[in-house]
């Protein structure tokens, strides 16, 4: 029996090496494992032995069973790695190929500008609202201190629809509304971002529907001082933190004082450059303290309440910001011009 | 307005360059253009022509040998009128002029030394040259001295700033106010001109009347100047009207343009003997006629204010002289008007016919006090330039307040709506250097402003003075001091912008186009009848009305895109749009366009836009906006812009919201699909807040059924119908198969419904009972018949 277990052995030892698949391995495991295997003729033929030799060919037999077992269990791991391989290396493919295109979402340029002057104003506490682009000669200019035949409405040329009403020339007819609806309650802080008309030929630089974001601050003690605060904050977010901004001193009828804003230049820092035109400014926006007859005639005593107001135009800050040289970019829409645009931006500060 | 320095310095006393004067205007207020020098031609000296003798080499050029006082040159010169003796202006080696510099050179074998020159060739402005400079050298008068610089001579050495005021500033459209201004900047004095006339013993009022019948005119003064020589002006008088911008003509005419320019008030010059001895001042007729000076038949309104004698109008008030009554060349007795109209007539008078330097000036406001002066001053000029003899007094009226305006105005109320801290004696050197007399007692200031001044009226206008003279340089800028709040968007503004931000996450671009539009876009896309507005005078009938639907912009878009070889294109536009019903109505709209590829990789896969595409953008953000299960699609009622078989409305609760679908291919002929939707109406729907509920942990049970339909069935019905008959268990329900034509007008649709209990595990009684039912109702209701059964 021990001869023929050392038989059977030496056997197995020489079909194995045969093994070259797994279905040529699972048959090697019939035949030595399986039901009409030797080993399990071997236990039917040990009935016969006596105890002692029992003892002794069980043990040996169980010694075959887990010899075989663990040589199986081995080549079955090696074969299956050798046809994962093979299957791999079928499995190749050009990673140089070009890439699906996923139709990306961009923000509008002009509304990225909004956005951004939203946020920079919402932090600071003021509310944005709105105001209808057909609007009422009565609050786009009367209400502004722009009387019937004021020569300054001539420069804003307007659509008018009616004798009465028009198209917005700008976004101020919202500063006029908020006090009227609010009448002498204070503060009032808000920003009105909108579209306005003005009879203007398009060109590179001119556009008969462009956008502007007011700003109006009203309460008992407001100063220019103010306003230039606020709008460094604003400048140096939009432009940078190393912007600086001066006032120059200009004129519109509906604020008193009035001045026109500049940032020192991004482009060249102050030392003169095309884009500054050599002066290392550049104008980016007109601003002022609310003329009285403004606060008056909207319910705000003048003499109690002061205030200051700005205009931005969006088109303007992103034709500076991105270096856009024509107007008429935004509203063409052109998909590779609206993708420039939608991208990440990292701000970084100056550590205090 | 076009400054010549050297006329500015000679009104105030300073000695610093155009460029710093013109930097120091800037920072008061005062922007500029440009600063530019009159004749931009360096090292041009005065020379006497010694010989002349032909070129041998050249049929037209001769050899001169020139003087300049230092030495005598060769120089060849190729002007026809070129002689021995002249006096003329010469380029010396090294002079810079327009067309380059001026070297030596051989020309034709000859040497020649410097270049005599012409004066068109000096740089002046085109409309400054005459003809005759234009075809030879300019010839200096004899008594020239040699060898000086000619610049000078001819007074062209001159740099002039051309600053672009704000509308305010009338009183800078004037030299002396130039001056004042200057000199409150640099605290020096302003010079006034010599405007004392001396008059003969015949009265003015002797041969004059004037009559005043309008209220639109507040001043008419008026003087003769008898016995002028009309000739050329002198060149100080040339040279400062060309700084200025202005063409010399004669010294008559350049006087009325000199004082104009020097003290902001325009005047007339009448031929005295042209007109009746009565001026009428009166509003035109309508329909009333007068020929001016440039030779036009003017028809009149009852808005324009005429000049006229006993017979008829003579000038346009502040516009225009008439033909009949200019001065001319032989022109010997002059009525000269100074005189103040109403801004308001003279801005509609100068709109319907000529903006002219002295209307410009009129609309704007003069100095009421300068009305006489520029008159004593024209008159002064008249006599010395034109050998005129002045008559004695001065005709007319003036009713204008000339007085200094008074204006009370502390400190404090200076210093709190600056934020800054000027002391009182700051403010108080302030005024004084802008020639503002005032007392100040307990730091209240009482202002005396000068009736110059139009544009200062109230405290405010002192506040800007201040502000800008001490210099906003110096103010620090803070934030306002109020109460800590959180700044917020409206709450429709709000869902607008969360709108938006789902559309791009879907991988849509924004666009804004213009909301005027044409005559046949508005008629697009219409949904109901409707008023719309139309701009009263627009640019162009391409922008002349008030847009009512976004998608013929956006159709525009994808034209523009698609001509560019861009043809995937997912585009969307919130915008508000304007009609009239009753009033005017504003409503935002959201519209969205897709054309191409959705998602695309050229060489493997793609999902090309259809339909169900377009649908299920709007149903993501249906579901984003929590009204999934509430909108429906109707193929009724659908606008005629829309493909009548490829579009449906859009209902949310019953209510039509909006529109989706295919354009017409009468409107588009390309494979577009488009969407648009009411975001108000939207916005108005009350939605549930979100609330967690348990992701189901029991298991589901799937089916497929198949069913012959016939083709005029909606799926979508169907699929109501297994919801609703299938009970609560049915939680899914997905169409995995169309078979359009599956047997004569039938189509064969294949369903896949998921069976859930949240609760528990559901038996195979309980699926099969919804499934019998189901199959039951799809088969009644629909006149259905389960496949393969």
């Amino acid at each position: 029996m021990k001869n023929e277990i050392e038989k059977l052995k030496t056997l197995f030892e020489r079909d194995i090496k045969k093994v070259k698949t797994m279905n040529e391995l699972n048959d090697l495991r019939i035949n030595y494992l399986g039901k009409k295997s030797k080993i399990q003729e071997f236990s039917t033929m040990m009935r016969d032995l006596s105890v002692e030799e029992k003892k002794e060919c069980g043990r040996l037999m169980n010694e075959f069973k887990t010899y075989v077992e663990v040589e199986i269990t081995n080549l079955r791991k090696e074969l299956e790695a050798k046809e994962l391989e093979e299957k791999l290396s079928n499995e190749k493919i050009d990673v140089t190929l070009p890439s699906t295109k996923i139709n990306v979402g961009s923000v509008h340029p002009i509304t990225k500008m909004i956005n951004e002057v939203e946020d920079i104003f919402i932090s600071m506490g003021y509310d944005v609202v709105e105001g209808p682009e057909v609007e009422r000669d009565l609050y786009n200019f009367e209400m502004l201190n722009l009387p019937k035949g004021h020569p300054a409405r001539d420069t804003q040329d307007s659509f008018y629809i009616t004798e009465d009403t028009l198209l917005r020339t700008q976004t101020s007819p919202v500063q006029v509304r908020t006090m009227l609806a609010n009448i002498e309650k204070t503060p009032i802080r808000i920003i009105c971002p909108g579209k306005t008309y003005r009879k203007d030929n398009d060109d590179a630089t001119h556009s008969h529907e462009f956008h502007q974001i007011e700003g109006l601050v009203v309460d008992e003690n407001i100063s220019m001082a103010d306003l230039k605060g606020t709008l460094e904050v604003f400048a140096k977010k939009i432009f940078g933190e190393k912007r600086e901004i001066r006032f120059r001193p200009s004129h519109f009828p509906f604020t008193e004082p009035s001045i026109e804003v500049d940032v020192s230049c991004f482009n060249c820092n102050g030392k003169g450059c095309n884009i500054c035109k050599g002066t290392g400014w550049i104008e980016i926006l007109g601003a002022g303290m609310v003329h009285p007859n403004v606060l008056n005639m909207c319910g705000y005593d003048s003499n109690k309440f002061t205030g200051f107001a700005f205009g931005i135009g969006p088109e303007r800050m992103a034709m500076l910001k991105y270096g856009i040289n024509d107007i008429r970019n935004f509203y063409i829409n052109d998909k590779r011009f609206l993708e420039e645009f939608d991208k990440v931006e990292k701000v970084s500060y100056e550590s205090k | 307005m076009r400054v010549s320095n050297s006329w500015l310095k000679e009104l105030v006393d300073i000695d610093v360059d155009a460029k710093d004067i013109a930097d120091a205007m800037l920072h008061v207020g005062n922007e500029y253009e440009s600063i530019n020098e009159l004749c931009p031609a360096t090292d041009l000296v005065i020379g006497r022509v010694v010989s002349k003798r032909p070129h041998p080499d050249s049929d037209h050029l001769n050899v001169c040998e020139v003087d300049l006082g230092d030495k005598i040159y060769q120089i060849v010169c190729g002007a026809p009128n070129v002689e021995a003796n002249q006096k003329v202006i010469v380029s010396k080696v090294g002079a810079k002029l327009p067309a380059g510099e001026i070297k030596q050179t051989v020309i034709r074998g000859v040497e020649s030394n410097g270049m005599i020159c012409s004066l068109a060739e000096l740089g002046l402005e085109s409309k400054y040259v005459k003809e005759e400079d234009k075809k030879g050298i300019h010839v200096l008068p004899e008594d020239a001295p040699v060898g000086i610089d000619a610049k000078e001579y001819l007074g062209l050495n001159d740099t002039y700033v051309d600053y672009e005021l704000t509308a305010n500033r009338s009183d800078l459209l004037s030299m002396i106010g130039m001056a004042y201004e200057v000199g409150a900047i640099y605290d020096k004095k302003v010079n006034l001109p010599n405007n004392t006339v001396t008059e003969i013993s015949d009265k003015t009022s002797d041969y004059i009347e004037i009559e005043n019948k309008t209220n639109n005119c507040k001043a008419y003064m008026s003087r003769i100047v008898r016995n002028v020589e009309i000739k050329e002006s002198p060149e100080i008088i040339k040279s400062r009207l060309m700084s200025c911008g202005i063409r010399p003509i004669n010294n008559v005419v350049d006087i009325s343009n000199y004082v104009m320019l020097e003290y902001g008030q325009p005047l007339h010059f009448f031929d005295f003997d042209k007109i009746g001895d009565k001026v009428i001042i009166r509003q035109a007729e309508n329909g009333e006629e007068i020929t001016t000076l440039d030779g036009v038949d003017r028809i009149l309104k009852d808005t324009d204010i005429v000049i006229c004698d006993e017979d008829k109008p003579i000038a346009l008030a502040g516009v225009m002289g008439g033909l009949d009554s200019e001065v001319t060349m032989d022109t010997k007795n002059i009525l000269i008007e100074s005189a103040i109209f109403n801004p308001y007539n003279i801005r509609y008078t100068s709109k319907e016919i000529l903006r002219s330097e002295a209307s410009v000036r009129f609309e704007k406001g003069v100095d009421p006090k300068r009305t006489k002066e520029a008159l004593d001053r024209a008159a002064y000029l008249l006599n010395k330039y034109a050998g005129g003899e002045v008559l004695s007094g001065i005709v007319g009226f003036n009713d204008k307040d000339t007085d200094d305006k008074e204006i009370e105005i502390s400190a404090k109320k200076i210093n709190d709506v600056l934020g800054m801290e000027v002391s009182t004696n700051e403010i108080r050197n302030i005024f004084s250097r802008l020639g503002f007399t005032c007392k100040e007692k307990d730091n209240v200031f009482d202002v005396f402003v000068p009736s110059r001044r139009l544009d200062i009226s109230i405290k405010e206008d002192l506040i800007e003075e201040v502000g800008r003279m001490h210099g906003y340089d110096n103010m620090k800028g803070k934030l306002p001091i109020l109460p800590i709040r959180m700044g917020r968007h409206l709450p429709k503004n709000k869902y607008i912008k969360d709108i938006k931000n789902r559309l791009y996450s879907l991988g849509l671009n924004e666009v804004i186009t213009y909301s005027l539009v044409n005559k046949e876009e508005i008629e697009l896309f219409k949904d109901k009848p409707f008023e719309y507005i139309k701009v009263s005078s627009p640019l162009t009938e391409d922008r002349s009305i008030m847009r009512y639907s976004i998608i013929p912009s956006l159709l525009k878009v994808a034209d523009y895109n698609i001509s560019r070889n861009i043809k995937d294109l997912c585009i969307f536009e919130t915008s508000k749009i304007y009609y009239i019903e009753e009033d005017y109505k504003e409503v935002n709209k959201l519209a969205i366009l897709m054309t191409g590829n959705y998602i695309d990789n050229t060489w493997n896969s793609r999902i090309v836009i259809d339909f169900y595409t377009i649908k299920g953008v709007l149903e993501n953000l249906f579901d984003y906006l929590g009204v999934l299960k509430r909108y429906k699609l109707s193929v009724e009622n659908i606008p005629k812009s829309y493909h009548p078989g490829m579009s449906a409305s859009i209902l949310i609760d019953g209510n039509v919201i909006g529109y989706i679908g295919k354009p017409h291919p009468s409107v588009s002929n390309k494979d577009i699909y488009v969407c648009e939707l009411n975001l108000d109406k939207l916005f108005d729907i009350q939605i549930k807040s979100i609330k967690y509920k348990e992701v189901p942990k029991y298991p589901s049970v799937v089916k497929d059924m198949a069913f012959v339909l016939s083709n005029d069935i909606s799926v979508g019905d169907v699929v109501s119908t297994i919801y609703k008959k299938g009970g609560r268990v049915v939680s899914n329900v997905d169409v995995f198969d169309v078979f359009n034509n599956f047997e004569k007008d039938k189509k064969s649709v294949a369903f896949k419904i998921t069976f859930q209990d949240i609760e528990k595990t559901l038996t195979e009684e309980e699926v099969l009972k919804s499934f019998e039912t189901i199959i039951d109702n799809v088969e009644k209701g629909f006149n259905a018949k389960l496949r393969n059964k």
